[in-house]
């Protein structure tokens, strides 16, 4: 789960972590009024959506004047903001965040996450704070320090030192700068986040650090425990499709192509949507109907499927392991009735009782392609489709 | 012979009396030799009663003495599961196979580290298979976890994979060939997880009656490169090798919760590519799992 940037900045300030003053807003006459509560002269107007690149796309601008806050504010809100990670659509800008201005001496970058292969928490830090932090792995991957934190003990003075002195923090703001790397990791650890980037983490005048932007993403499997996590859950930015398919417990995911395609299990998805290509097409969605594949599933599944204007015919995939055919084919035809069905449809089942699966769905009258195998499934939806 | 498990494992149930423990201990005992394997249940709750004839224990270390169990299987939800883990790491058991999907990550680290610390500490080392896996099974033998045993038959070609159902096809292509399987081992697909496929591998290469693998894998995280470098300077048995989510686009999980691409090498290409330069018979049509390992025996 993500969440946006004010929300992150509220966590980590609940964490000690220093981040500039600054007042979320859902209107332009709230951003002019929160400008005058922060007071002072410079003014930050920040769009507020799940993705990065704002600043480059036109969602961050400087106000010099409460003037100027009004006339950002009412450019930004409403608008379709386009960076390299929310696709060529964009998203529509919601919600503004006004804070101070910094005085910014120098940007470092820090962030936190769970490294697979030592299976330990991974703290990285960066002279090079403020630019794409791919792009420096990629260029000076020198320019980033690691440290692996065994999370039986946290975070030590001396990796928290390591980081600091690694990236060229100057001495009198080394201190702060440690306490902001504990206070990162106990804020990993303790929001049950599988991310959380500080970039840029800024150097200002007078020697003090502060977190300038703050990027979160937090373990699904964890939300269960974290209430106050859930509650900054903001639905505009996320697909609706994927969200009505989380009530009936799909893992769901649109893409790009015309061939939707509806899987029991994650991997056999996967492969499925890989084989469409394979033959020639692109998959529609990831569509995981899990281990029961019940009519009230499957019947979801085909109408979330058939919302999208793009789907041209359906490919279902599912191997009826401890769940026999018969019952999974009668859930397809009931589905398929149900929805009015009027695109192609191609069902490969494999495993128990498969020939009575195979036999309901030839007797249900319905114009249902059979295919033995995930490439004759493939081939079969391809052709139809064309 | 075959590897982790056979006829003669005896096994522990923990969450034998959930819904799920239910319906697959069910399963689990009526496979080959499964009577006689599954040996105990666990549940503080219930310790003193039996299900399906299987006494219940309030702990797992009083399950393994009473029985002499050396393998445990895990289906407690997700809240409490790697506290179950611990609880068999614990008792000192040989492996421990946790069925369990959903299990929060920071969970997984700190059990992971602290199995890791035992072991350094001089402890006894206790093998973790999964969370989020569907188990493993020497077919005609014993099946510990949830994958439907009769499209197994017994033979000599070992199957390792992240994922459920892609095992089942693979497994399935096997049989209907008249290739048995020597073992069929599901790892998971959570990003902190105990056995990886180089471990598996490595158990397949020294098993004398494996005589092939297929090594399937998906997007996200090193695991299946670390082996394919493995396997290149020492494995002696030919490898099918796919990876599933060539068309996953990047920075979205793909339903298992380590199935995510998250930069650079972790995607299928990188890794079809790194396991093909290993050697691998890599296909990208997973129908062909089956006839392309037939072909190379």
């Amino acid at each position: 789960m993500k969440i946006h940037e004010y929300q992150g900045k509220e966590i980590l300030r609940k964490f000690g972590v220093a981040t500039p003053r600054g007042i979320p807003c859902f209107s332009v006459d709230e951003a002019v009024k929160a400008a005058e509560t922060l007071g002072g002269k410079l003014w930050v107007v920040k769009a507020q959506i799940h993705a990065g690149g704002r600043g480059k796309g036109g969602g961050v601008k400087l106000a010099r004047s409460l003037d100027e806050v009004r006339q950002h504010a009412s450019s930004i809100l409403g608008m379709r903001l386009v960076t390299h990670q929310t696709g060529p659509q964009g998203r529509i800008v919601r919600r503004l965040l006004i804070e101070e201005g910094s005085d910014i001496r120098k940007e470092y970058y820090v962030a936190c996450l769970t490294d697979r292969a030592t299976q330990k928490v991974a703290m990285m830090a960066s002279s090079e704070g403020g630019m794409d932090i791919e792009e420096v792995a990629a260029k000076t991957p020198e320019k980033i320090i690691k440290v692996f934190i065994d999370p039986l003990d946290g975070i030590s003075d001396a990796q928290a030192l390591e980081l600091a002195r690694g990236i060229g923090v100057p001495e009198g703001s080394i201190p702060q700068a440690v306490d902001t790397f504990k206070k990162l990791y106990t804020c990993y650890m303790e929001t049950d986040a599988s991310l959380a980037e500080i970039n840029p983490l800024i150097l200002e005048g007078d020697g003090s650090i502060k977190a300038l932007d703050a990027k979160f993403n937090f373990d699904d499997n964890a939300l269960f425990r974290q209430p106050e996590i859930v509650a900054m859950r903001d639905l505009d930015e996320e697909d609706p499709d994927e969200i009505e398919a989380s009530k009936y417990d799909l893992a769901y995911i649109s893409l790009e192509g015309n061939i939707g395609c509806l899987v029991n299990g994650a991997g056999l998805a996967m492969a499925t949507m890989d084989t469409i290509k394979l033959f020639g097409a692109e998959p529609a969605n990831f569509l995981d109907v899990g281990g029961g594949a019940s009519v009230e599933k499957v019947t979801a599944a085909f109408k979330i499927m058939l919302k999208n204007p793009k789907v041209k015919g359906i490919l279902v995939n599912i191997f009826g392991g401890i769940m026999r055919c018969d019952t999974i084919a009668t859930g397809i035809v009931t589905a398929a009735k149900e929805v009015h069905l009027s695109v192609p449809l191609v069902v490969r089942m494999k495993g128990t009782n498969e020939d009575l699966g195979k036999q309901i769905l030839a007797d249900s009258g319905l114009p249902i392609i059979s295919a033995d195998t995930m490439a004759e499934a493939a081939t079969k939806i391809v052709a139809a489709v064309k | 012979m075959s590897i982790l498990i056979n006829k003669d494992t005896k096994v522990i149930t923990q969450g034998i009396t959930g819904k799920t423990g239910q319906f697959h201990t069910e399963k689990c005992l009526e496979y080959a030799n499964g009577r006689n394997c599954f040996v105990a249940g666990v549940n503080p709750k219930k310790a003193g009663e039996k299900i399906f004839d299987i006494p219940i224990y309030a702990t797992v270390k009083e399950a393994k003495e009473a029985t002499g169990a050396t393998v445990s299987v895990i289906y407690v939800p997700p809240a409490g599961a790697a506290e179950a883990i611990w609880e068999a790491v614990e008792a000192d058991l040989d492996l421990v196979i946790c069925i369990t999907e959903g299990i929060p990550v920071r969970d997984m680290l700190i059990v992971r580290n602290k199995m890791k610390r035992k072991v350094a500490q001089g402890g006894k080392e206790t093998l973790l298979l999964g969370p989020n896996c569907p188990g493993l099974i020497t077919p005609d033998e014993i099946k510990i976890g949830i994958m439907p045993g009769h499209i197994h038959k017994k033979g000599r070609i070992g199957v390792v994979s992240r994922s459920g159902t892609l095992t089942y096809e693979a497994v399935a292509q096997l049989t209907e060939l008249g290739l048995g399987q020597s073992s069929a081992v599901g790892i998971g697909g959570d990003p902190i997880n105990g056995l990886k496929h180089l471990d598996v591998m490595k158990m397949f290469n020294d098993d004398p009656e494996t005589d092939a693998v297929i090594m399937i894998g998906e997007i996200g995280g090193p695991d299946e490169a670390e082996a394919a470098r493995w396997c290149k300077e020492h494995m002696k048995k030919p490898i099918v090798g796919f990876i599933a989510g060539v068309t996953a686009p990047p920075g979205k999980r793909m339903g298992h919760a380590g199935a995510l691409i998250s930069g650079g090498a972790d995607t299928a290409e990188a890794k079809l590519a790194i396991m093909e330069e290993c050697g691998f018979k890599i296909t990208r049509d997973p129908s062909m799992l089956g006839k392309l390992m037939k072909s190379l025996l």
